[in-house]
């Protein structure tokens, strides 16, 4: 395939182990649709969670750094999968274009480095999937349309607050994973807990708050029909689907539901070879409700009846 | 309250953060609450288990009508407690089984919110 | 025409050691300096080659501000030092038994966890007398990849400059010891014969021919070594 574009990727810490088949898919579907994601040569832990006190310089080191690691290369723009990153990034990208005397004085601390001239522009992946390749696009290369999957969009938090940073231009009511969705030929499930809080890093210490939002969250999606959960952060994809366990001592009740990153599904979707998408690694297996909808390989090995 | 940088005086107390807040049943002092002593300078607001079970979700900030960013307040809560060596998170207690599964996003986030 | 020796004159130094001002000569190291001085070194000295780690030395330049680091037994005194060292670095060792180890990514942060902390400051670096880049074998090892971790942090000399200045309190050396044993123990390609060999010997195949060379007088060996069987010149 002759990829027509490169541009600089940022995979953060998580994606070379627990979330490494967001990374692989990710990458795999974006050569699709000719564009080749290019790791940094050299890249460091982006420091999430963005710092928010205003005396607190050493927070925004970490992503500057990686703004300055994105130049060596020779890109101007750096795309990342990870939505934690992505809000890290892109904070400190605006912080830094904003506040000339912390500009100054990270760059004076940095002075291994050569001076950051805030030439970098942060995306998240679903913004080039939604403003560079065109969903359009995506639908009509999808080979494997998951027909009458009920997919429950889950954005959580980093994604879309705070309000400058959002991919959406509605933070309360985000479309872009339901636009994605209904691309892929599945049936989005839209819910009010869509962009609550998965409980991110309380899961270290207070494992049971982080099981009583898993609760309310996957309760709520269950109760209007989803049967697979879409996310875009490992963290939230951590949350949902280990602490499941967890959720269902405060609530026996709680059907299981699988959760898997978007870019797995896209990759189903367009006939990707299904050993290849990491569906083992999950908690609760995806394999199960994607059988039963017949969803599973390429259609060389299990063909989709088409309605003539 | 500097390092939060806002104006916490012009908080109405009209309750939107604390309803929005996900963490709210558990907290002792409400969002809302948190404000209100810091109106009036009482520092007993440094014992509530409030800013350190915040999951910085942001929810607050972008719904307060008067835009006040209380995520930042919170942050400078924890800020001035970590600074004065008070943890949440003991690196020491954590236990052989949570290390070996939990995603480095998970540790990496946390301990910079809740370790100093 | 050259100067006797007793012409030349010897350039001298004032360095600063326990607040007290002293003039040493120009061309001496930290250490030597510090014996010219009179001092009987008991800690903080080793090898005297740069290699050991053993005298790690935190010194300023009078009236600057930045802090720099060196090796005694590798620094040359300047004019104005100012020296502290620091022979011994309280650090951060986990026991582990090797055998026992997975060489995958959450086994770095099962030991150290502390790694998460990382700000990405790059003081590490900026500290190492080794020019190696530790900061990035840190990170390396924060996202799993042992292999790499171990290949950067190979020139490591464990002198503790780096954990001493990390404010995150990492003890980095130490990452880089177990991302190393990890490698050397799990990762690194093994060498088939060197086992296969291992395995004979630990059979018993060459017991036999051992003891009689045990047992064997001079003139017998000495039939032996010129009878061997050696590759072609």
């Amino acid at each position: 395939m002759y990829l027509t574009e490169k541009i600089a990727y940022y995979p953060g810490c998580t994606a070379k182990s627990y979330a490494k088949y967001m990374d692989s898919t990710s990458r795999d579907v974006m050569k699709e649709f000719g564009i080749d994601l290019v790791e940094l040569t050299r890249w460091t832990c982006c420091g999430t969670f963005y710092g928010l006190a205003d005396d607190n310089l050493y927070s925004q080191l970490a992503p500057i750094r990686n703004m300055i690691r994105t130049r060596e290369d020779g890109f101007t723009d750096l795309v990342t999968t990870c939505s934690m990153c992505y809000n890290t990034l892109k904070r400190a990208n605006l912080l830094f274009k904003t506040d000339e005397e912390k500009a100054e004085r990270l760059n004076a601390f940095m002075y291994e480095e050569k001076n950051y001239e805030e030439d970098v522009n942060v995306w998240h992946l679903l913004e080039i999937i939604r403003d560079k390749v065109d969903i359009e696009k995506i639908t009509r290369k999808v080979v494997n349309p998951l027909k009458g999957l009920k997919v429950a969009p889950y954005y959580g938090c980093t994604l879309v607050r705070p309000e400058e940073i959002s991919i959406d231009s509605n933070p309360e009511k985000p479309t872009i994973l339901t636009d994605l969705i209904f691309a892929l030929g599945a049936e989005p499930v839209e819910d009010p807990y869509m962009t609550e809080c998965c409980g991110s890093y309380l899961t270290v210490k207070d494992k049971h708050l982080v099981a009583d939002r898993t609760n309310k969250i996957i309760g709520s999606m269950t109760r209007r029909g989803a049967e697979i959960i879409m996310v875009s952060c490992p963290l939230c994809q951590f949350n949902l689907d280990r602490r499941q366990k967890q959720a269902r001592e405060l609530n026996p009740s709680l059907p299981e539901i699988p959760v898997v990153y978007f870019t797995q599904l896209m990759a189903l979707a367009l006939g990707m070879d299904y050993d290849k998408l990491g569906f083992k690694e999950h908690h609760v297996d995806p394999t199960i409700v994607l059988k039963k909808r017949k969803l599973l390989g390429t259609p060389e090995k299990v063909p989709i009846k088409v309605k003539k | 309250m500097e390092l939060a940088g806002n104006d916490i005086k012009i908080c109405y107390q009209c309750g939107e953060c604390s309803g929005g807040c996900p963490e709210s049943a558990v907290m002792d002092l409400l969002p809302n609450q948190v404000m209100h002593k810091i109106q009036l300078g009482d520092e007993t607001v440094l014992k509530a288990n409030t800013f350190w079970i915040c999951s910085s979700c942001l929810v607050c900030s972008a719904r307060c009508p008067k835009g006040i960013d209380i995520a930042k307040v919170m942050e400078s809560l924890r800020e001035l407690s970590l600074r004065s060596k008070k943890r949440y998170v003991e690196l020491a207690e954590l236990s052989k089984e949570d290390l070996e599964e939990l995603p480095q996003i998970a540790l990496i986030s946390s301990f910079k919110k809740q370790t100093s | 025409m050259t100067k006797t020796s007793a012409e030349i004159k010897q350039e001298m130094v004032k360095i600063y050691v326990a607040n007290t001002e002293y003039e040493v000569p120009s061309n001496l190291t930290i250490m030597k300096a510090l014996e010219f001085l009179g001092w009987r070194l008991e800690r903080g000295v080793g090898c005297r080659g740069g290699f050991c780690g053993a005298c790690s030395t935190i010194y300023r330049l009078k009236g600057d501000h930045k802090l720099y680091t060196a090796l005694a037994c590798a620094a040359q005194v300047e004019d104005g030092m100012v020296i502290a060292q620091i022979p011994i670095n309280p650090a951060n060792k986990k026991l582990y038994n090797i055998d026992s180890l997975k060489a995958v990514p959450n086994t770095m942060l099962e030991f150290y966890p502390e790694i998460a902390r990382c700000i990405s400051c790059n003081t590490c670096t900026k500290a190492c007398p080794m020019d190696i880049e530790v900061m990035d074998y840190v990170q390396a090892a924060l996202r799993g990849d042992i292999a790499q971790a171990a290949h950067i942090s190979f020139d490591c000399i464990m002198c503790g400059l780096c954990a001493t200045r990390c404010p995150a309190e990492i003890t980095q050396f130490n990452v880089g010891i177990l991302a190393r044993r990890l490698y050397g123990r799990y990762i690194a390609p093994k060498y088939k014969q060197l086992s296969k060999r291992v395995d004979e010997v630990e059979k018993g195949k060459y017991d036999a021919e051992i003891s009689e060379m045990m047992k064997a007088d001079q003139k017998a060996i000495a039939k032996l070594y010129n009878s061997r069987v050696r590759e072609k010149d």
